[in-house]
């Protein structure tokens, strides 16, 4: 049978009595279709080495600027919410991830994707497409522009619904830091009610997930503004074996 | 600083990680192109239709490239990164180049990624080239992981290319890696 929102609650609950890292548990029975694709065994403890200590480079002859607009894509402009959202990409020692490939996609103002396997029945919108590409500056910061996703459906459980969210693909200095995450927006009423979020059982690693308002960010007579910084894993290498601009543009 | 945690790719991926040869670090028809493909399985021996495998190697000189144009491939530059989706049957595949030691008496490894709807975390691990069991047996991580595991790591040399299965769960589940630092970040 079914279950139903209250069965995934109570399930969400009692996950959260279990200590659990701020990385999202993989074995999290509320998220169903995790059930039989997770690991069983623990993961296997290594130093890393040989192009484990690298991450591959990209750079601007991989993407083109306007690839970091979703809004200019089509002939006319989509509807919805016209947002920013900028920030940096940092290791975990917290130097910036510089020259580095940010990937985003995401649902339109109505909750859909362009994407067959999205049934939805909420209007697509021929102006938007929803996926955004772009190359880190210098200091970690990348910015896109873009329109605010809505939340949609899914088939959990009955009555489901993801809280709004545009997805992240994030290098960094060495292999071991890749990451592929969501990202979210203030003050979601979803959030308790998603297990995808909530398999993230502790409090505070959760709301790293969250992007903040900025009214800095913010442009007169245009756009809303959010700002989301994404602090990677440390890496592995020593700060003496830098990744200068150089390097990766002429393959040293 | 604490690390941001990791979610899950979803079903919609291919929107935005797809483009145009991915899975091609050089084109299929270049005469030095080795394919690298398999299934990917999950705990009841069903294929994952919608995983994301990405491999990062050595050139065959055991070079690591610091080289961009994996996104907009010219047919020419060998990057060592590439990506592929799974399809219905759960198979992928790439066209490469097979990766040399990048140290002398080290056996060749590809590094790969696993990601997929259903799976909250990005999974690390490796696939070794099968050909010199001397290095094998003194690999410093194939040593350290059960014998009968072992085999999870390495690629099978067929007539159609080299094969690496992954068995996200249950009976031959490939050993699955973690690092210092990503232990650190989940203490």
């Amino acid at each position: 049978m079914e279950s139903s929102q209250a069965d995934i609650n109570r399930e969400i609950e009692a996950a959260a009595q279990q200590p659990g890292g701020p990385q999202p548990k993989l074995d999290y029975a509320p998220y169903r279709s995790s059930i039989l694709r997770h690991p069983k065994q623990p993961a296997h403890l290594i130093d890393p080495e040989s192009v484990e200590l690298w991450a591959p480079a990209f750079g601007h002859r991989d993407v083109a600027d306007d690839e970091a607009d979703l809004t200019i894509q089509h002939a006319g402009t989509p509807i919805g919410e016209r947002i920013v959202v900028t920030g940096r990409v940092l290791d975990g020692d917290g130097r910036p991830v510089a020259n580095q490939l940010v990937e985003v996609w995401q649902a339109n103002a109505a909750g859909r994707y362009r994407h067959q396997r999205d049934q939805h029945p909420a209007p697509h919108d021929p102006n938007f497409t929803g996926v955004g590409r772009c190359i880190t500056g210098p200091d970690g910061s990348y910015r896109f522009q873009t329109i605010k996703p809505g939340p949609y459906p899914w088939r959990n459980h009955l009555n489901a619904w993801r809280p709004a969210h545009i997805h992240f693909s994030l290098f960094g200095h060495d292999f071991t830091q890749r990451l592929v995450t969501q990202m979210y927006f203030p003050g979601d009423p979803l959030f308790a009610l998603d297990p995808i979020y909530q398999s993230i059982t502790d409090p505070k690693a959760r709301e790293l997930l969250i992007a903040t308002y900025d009214h800095d960010v913010t442009t007169p007579e245009w756009s809303t503004g959010y700002r989301w910084d994404i602090v990677l894993t440390g890496t592995h290498r020593t700060p003496l074996d830098t990744d200068s601009p150089e390097d990766e543009e002429h393959g040293a | 600083m604490s690390a941001v945690p990791g979610q899950t790719v979803g079903p919609f991926f291919h929107l935005g990680l797809e483009y145009p040869r991915m899975n091609e670090l050089v084109p299929p028809a270049s005469p030095r192109a080795v394919r690298l493909h398999g299934r990917v399985t999950d705990g009841g021996g069903d294929p994952v239709p919608d995983a994301v495998i990405e491999i990062w190697q050595a050139d065959p000189q055991g070079a690591v490239l610091r080289t961009p144009g994996s996104l907009r491939r010219d047919g020419w530059t060998f990057t060592g990164w590439g990506r592929a989706a799974t399809d219905p049957d759960g198979h992928y595949q790439f066209f490469t180049l097979e990766p040399g030691a990048t140290e002398p008496d080290r056996a060749p490894f590809f590094a790969v990624t696993v990601f997929a709807r259903g799976l909250l975390d990005r999974l690390f691990t490796r696939a070794y080239l099968p050909d010199d069991p001397d290095l094998l047996a003194n690999d410093t991580l194939l040593e350290s992981v059960a014998p009968d595991r072992r085999a999870t790591l390495i690629t099978r040399r067929e007539p159609d290319g080299l094969v690496f299965d992954i068995r996200l769960q249950g009976d031959g589940e490939t050993v699955f890696l973690t690092y210092p630092r990503l232990r650190d970040s989940w203490a």
